[in-house]
């Protein structure tokens, strides 16, 4: 059963990160849909959580399959989440980057440049529309994600404070 | 989760005007294994918030390593596969330095701090996560997190609506308002509002999305190009 669901993370993973255009943000409602929604690995909460923490942590987007991997599969479950995350992209690219640099500047290399901005933006803003929809159960949370959007969006300020405010709101019970 | 947008900007810049190497900056060298291991795991440790801005300012300002020209290259190549970018820029600017050996210790120092980081998380959360205290603060937190993602969105879809500068009447004759601001759209915003419906609000599998919209992406671009 443990093996089972090793074997699952690691190919749903796997899958995801060769599909996923655009980083780390742009495979999360993949993400969101396989541990939430179809391997019923955790509830909304937990994701929210999950993705809470791996935001306000210092380090990379995607760290968050780590919190997920152990959650799933303890230390072995981290281990291959990650792996499956982040090791076959990296192959790739090491490929890629030599036929790269071979067809800069040609009209097919930047068409294909230009249609795939569109879809990896996309991909964020359906990431915004699942971690809105995880998170913001009551109204005041709502509030609190419409100002920290307003803030991140016309103001230069430092994302940490809207942390800890947000954080000391909800510690205030206001959530 | 703010890189995209920081690039984008950062990309033009530099692809603009690109900044004259300083005369008085020793050449660079080489870096062996070691040095591409820590500095990658410098990276990896500081950087809150994405690790883009942590990432350029070491290569370019701190350790010269490489040409701010060279590394929006370098990132726009890693943008453009899939995968978790500085993890792509990892693997190959190590190989680029040091061969596939130099990539695995690029990579290594870049998802080593946060593996152990995370899991401590993890086994703490395990543990407290059901707590009163640490429920409300994680509620205040994801819905913060939510908002800063929304606000990311935004700031990368703008860009995309603006209209392409008006194309020169090849008739000479005057054209309806309707068939003017035609002809300056883009499929790029029709697109990307595309997937966010199918993969945002009606959550269909990402495989089959992708497998229609990349190429139908391509097309559209290619046919008003």
């Amino acid at each position: 059963m443990k093996d089972d669901i090793l074997f699952t993370l690691a190919v749903q993973f796997m899958i995801m990160s060769l599909l996923a255009l655009g980083g780390a943000n742009a495979v999360l409602p993949e993400v969101h849909r396989q541990a939430v929604e179809v391997g019923q690995w955790m509830s909304e909460r937990q994701f929210a959580d999950f993705f809470a923490i791996s935001q306000a942590a210092p380090g990379p987007n995607v760290q968050i399959v780590v919190l997920i991997g152990y959650h799933v599969g303890g230390l072995l479950g981290a281990a291959v989440a990650m792996l499956a995350m982040c090791g076959p992209t990296a192959v790739l690219a090491l490929f890629f980057a030599r036929a790269w640099d071979r067809f800069k500047d040609t009209l097919w290399r930047n068409t294909v440049q230009a249609a795939l901005v569109p879809i990896s933006v996309g991909l964020v803003g359906a990431t915004a529309v699942v971690l809105t929809r995880a998170a913001d159960t009551t109204w005041a949370a709502a509030g609190i994600t419409a100002a920290s959007a307003a803030t991140t969006f016309f103001t230069r300020w430092n994302p940490l404070y809207v942390f800890v405010v947000a954080g000391v709101l909800g510690l205030a019970g206001l959530v | 989760m703010r890189d995209s947008t920081a690039d984008s900007s950062a990309a033009s810049n530099a692809s603009s005007s690109p900044v004259p190497p300083s005369p008085q900056q020793p050449p660079p060298r080489i870096p062996t294994h070691a040095d591409l291991f820590w500095a990658f795991f410098k990276i990896a440790i500081s950087g809150f918030g994405g690790a883009l801005p942590w990432t350029r300012r070491m290569f370019v300002e701190q350790k010269a390593w490489m040409t701010p020209q060279e590394f929006n290259d370098a990132y726009a190549l890693c943008q453009f596969l899939p995968g978790p970018n500085i993890v792509n820029l990892a693997a190959v600017f190590g190989a680029r330095m040091r061969g596939a050996t130099g990539a695995l210790a690029a990579w290594l120092g870049f998802l080593g701090p946060p593996f152990v980081i995370m899991s401590t998380v993890g086994v703490l959360y395990a543990r407290y996560g059901d707590a009163e205290t640490l429920r409300k603060i994680l509620g205040g937190l994801a819905a913060a997190a939510a908002g800063l993602m929304i606000a990311t969105f935004v700031r990368m879809a703008e860009p995309l609506f603006r209209l392409r500068a008006a194309a020169t009447s090849e008739q000479g004759g005057v054209r309806s308002l309707g068939a003017q601001l035609g002809a300056r759209l883009t499929p790029q915003p029709f697109v990307m509002l595309a997937v966010v419906a199918a993969i945002g609000l009606f959550r269909w599998p990402l495989l089959w999305v992708m497998a229609v919209v990349v190429p139908a992406s391509i097309l559209l671009t290619w046919w008003r190009r």
